[in-house]
């Protein structure tokens, strides 16, 4: 069992990082766990970097930033060159498909068509943040965080008429993982 | 989620909720970043609870809207960052002469100027004392948490309607932007002050006459009691006067009501304290970077604790000096380049050095680097 997950997700502004994050933390908290979550961004409202971070300890948790991430999730070519070099050795890379990267690594990785994903089974490009929560869930674990409770803290935070198509999504981002 | 007394917030969001707990009815204010969220949720919270919200043209005119609101008689809130603190800067002064209780929430982001909007910062700490101009009183709370956050909001409202003065809420991004786990607390259990009313006839009313405590009764605009109210020293009739006796005993009884009762608005916590020979003097959100390096610290057998102010005006001048008789050394963490650090070592100088930890690139300070500059070599 854990005691300590450090999680960085990191894209673009307007993916829905934050929200992503929200979700994460939110549940962790549903489910009695300590988390935190916290933000660095551009004074842009689209575009430009975008990072969101979400620790879950069963401890307190002080230091309220993530420095050495156990998961780094990256959705753009310039996020993934940013941050890839913070991840913990022993820790898991979750890339888009669309990033280059550098197979040569120690970590596990998992390189993901989630943007495609979204677009081609869901038809639009907002839910690719939901699909990374379904992709997150599936490696973290139910001994972690239930599925019952990342569905009702996905349903209490994505705007109301959205909620089918992002459970959707949620389901489509763990089939990536789980097949 | 509904049925659960606790919630995942951010500290902005829960600004708010200790606000509306406390009695806020009326938030003037302009929006600007790290504190945007507090008017965002102002807006739709407050005409909820038959309150009122309004985005005023600026800062300027956000505090002198809730100076307004607060004679009106309703609990009064704005927030804002550096730009629009420096701005707000003359009507605290006349908050402050004026006796009107209210709260100015300051969330904290680089500067000067417009700076760095959405990176935290804590270079308003001097400035949340001597921003205003001319002697003052000046009280300023820092929480660290989100937790706090809701707690010292309502306890902002308390001082600021016990004492009726004007009181700062210094947040900084760090803790204004996480989400954390908020306890709300039971209604009946949150203590609440509201400011004195007359029960004299309006005709025997004295607006600035104050009692036994320095503080005088206020009455509210609108209830039959009509007095004058004016930045100017003003007499016990509430009128302007040059009257260098009168005016001399006015400054120093606001400056008296709030120095006087430090101990009743004294706010600080102590980890590790009992045994240190070192302590680390860090407040708001580096408070938390030096509470993770206190305990790795102590892991290389370095008797090492925290002192961290939450009430940081009125400076805690007895608790400073008292830690500083105990320990060898101090270390002052924060996110400027030397402000707090200034009064600590005013105090403490004599009995124990002071030695500072800076940082003003828009990151949180880490405790990694709290580490580093306490055992220096030791590694």
């Amino acid at each position: 069992m854990f005691d300590k997950i450090e999680i960085r997700l990191s894209g673009s502004g307007g993916q829905g990082i934050i929200l992503a994050a929200i979700i994460l933390a939110d549940a962790a908290i549903e489910q009695g766990i300590n988390a935190i979550q916290t933000q660095s961004y551009g004074p842009e409202a689209r575009g430009g970097a975008s990072k969101a971070e979400v620790i879950i300890n069963k401890n307190e948790i002080n230091f309220p930033k993530v420095v050495t991430p156990n998961i780094l999730l990256c959705l753009t070519q310039s996020s993934y060159d940013k941050y890839v070099a913070s991840l913990d050795k022993n820790g898991i890379l979750i890339v888009d498909e669309c990033v280059n990267i550098n197979m040569d690594a120690d970590y596990k990785i998992y390189k993901l068509p989630i943007l495609e994903t979204a677009q081609s089974k869901l038809g639009t490009s907002m839910v690719a943040n939901i699909i990374s929560v379904g992709a997150l869930y599936a490696i973290i674990g139910q001994d972690v965080i239930s599925k019952d409770v990342m569905i009702s803290s996905i349903t209490h935070r994505v705007p109301p008429v959205t909620v089918n198509k992002n459970l959707d999504a949620f389901e489509e981002g763990i089939k990536l993982i789980k097949g | 989620m509904s049925n659960n007394t606790y919630k995942l917030i951010q500290g902005n969001e829960a600004c708010v909720e200790g606000a509306l707990a406390a009695g806020m009815r009326f938030y003037a204010g302009y929006p600007i970043t790290p504190s945007t969220e507090i008017a965002e949720i102002s807006a739709q919270k407050l005409p909820v609870v038959d309150g009122k919200f309004i985005q005023m043209e600026d800062e300027i005119a956000s505090i002198a809207a809730i100076i307004g609101g607060s004679l009106a008689g309703l609990k009064s809130m704005t927030a804002t960052s550096g730009p629009g603190f420096s701005l707000m800067q003359e009507n605290i002064g006349y908050a402050a002469i004026a006796e009107i209780p209210c709260v100015i929430v300051n969330v904290q982001r680089g500067g000067p100027s417009t700076g760095m909007p959405t990176s935290p910062a804590q270079g308003d700490v001097m400035q949340a004392k001597w921003g205003t101009h001319g002697d003052h009183p000046a009280v300023a709370l820092t929480p660290n948490s989100v937790q706090e956050t809701y707690e010292y909001t309502i306890k902002a409202f308390n001082i600021a309607e016990k004492y009726r003065t004007p009181v700062i809420l210094l947040m900084d991004e760090t803790v204004g932007h996480m989400r954390e786990k908020l306890q709300f607390n039971d209604s009946s259990e949150i203590e609440i002050i509201d400011r004195k009313k007359p029960t004299c006839s309006p005709e025997e009313y004295m607006a600035y006459k104050p009692d036994e405590d320095m503080i005088p009764k206020m009455a509210s605009f609108g209830e039959g009691y009509r007095y004058h109210v004016t930045g100017l020293t003003h007499g016990e009739d509430g009128f302007p006067t040059n009257n260098n006796e009168i005016s001399g005993k006015l400054i120093q009884r606001i400056t008296d009501k709030i120095e006087k009762n430090i101990d009743d608005m004294s706010y600080y916590d102590e980890y590790k304290m009992e045994d240190a020979e070192i302590a680390i003097v860090a407040y708001g959100g580096v408070s938390r970077s030096a509470k993770s390096a206190v305990d790795e610290i102590r892991k290389k057998g370095i008797k090492i604790g925290l002192f961290r102010p939450i009430t940081i005006w009125p400076f805690l001048e007895k608790q400073i000096k008292s830690v500083s008789e105990k320990v060898d050394k101090i270390y002052v963490a924060e996110m400027n380049l030397g402000q707090y650090s200034l009064e600590v070592e005013r105090v403490a100088c004599k009995s124990c050095t002071v030695n500072k930890i800076n940082k003003v690139n828009g990151e949180l300070i880490t405790p990694q680097e709290i580490i580093d500059a306490v055992t220096g070599g030791r590694e």
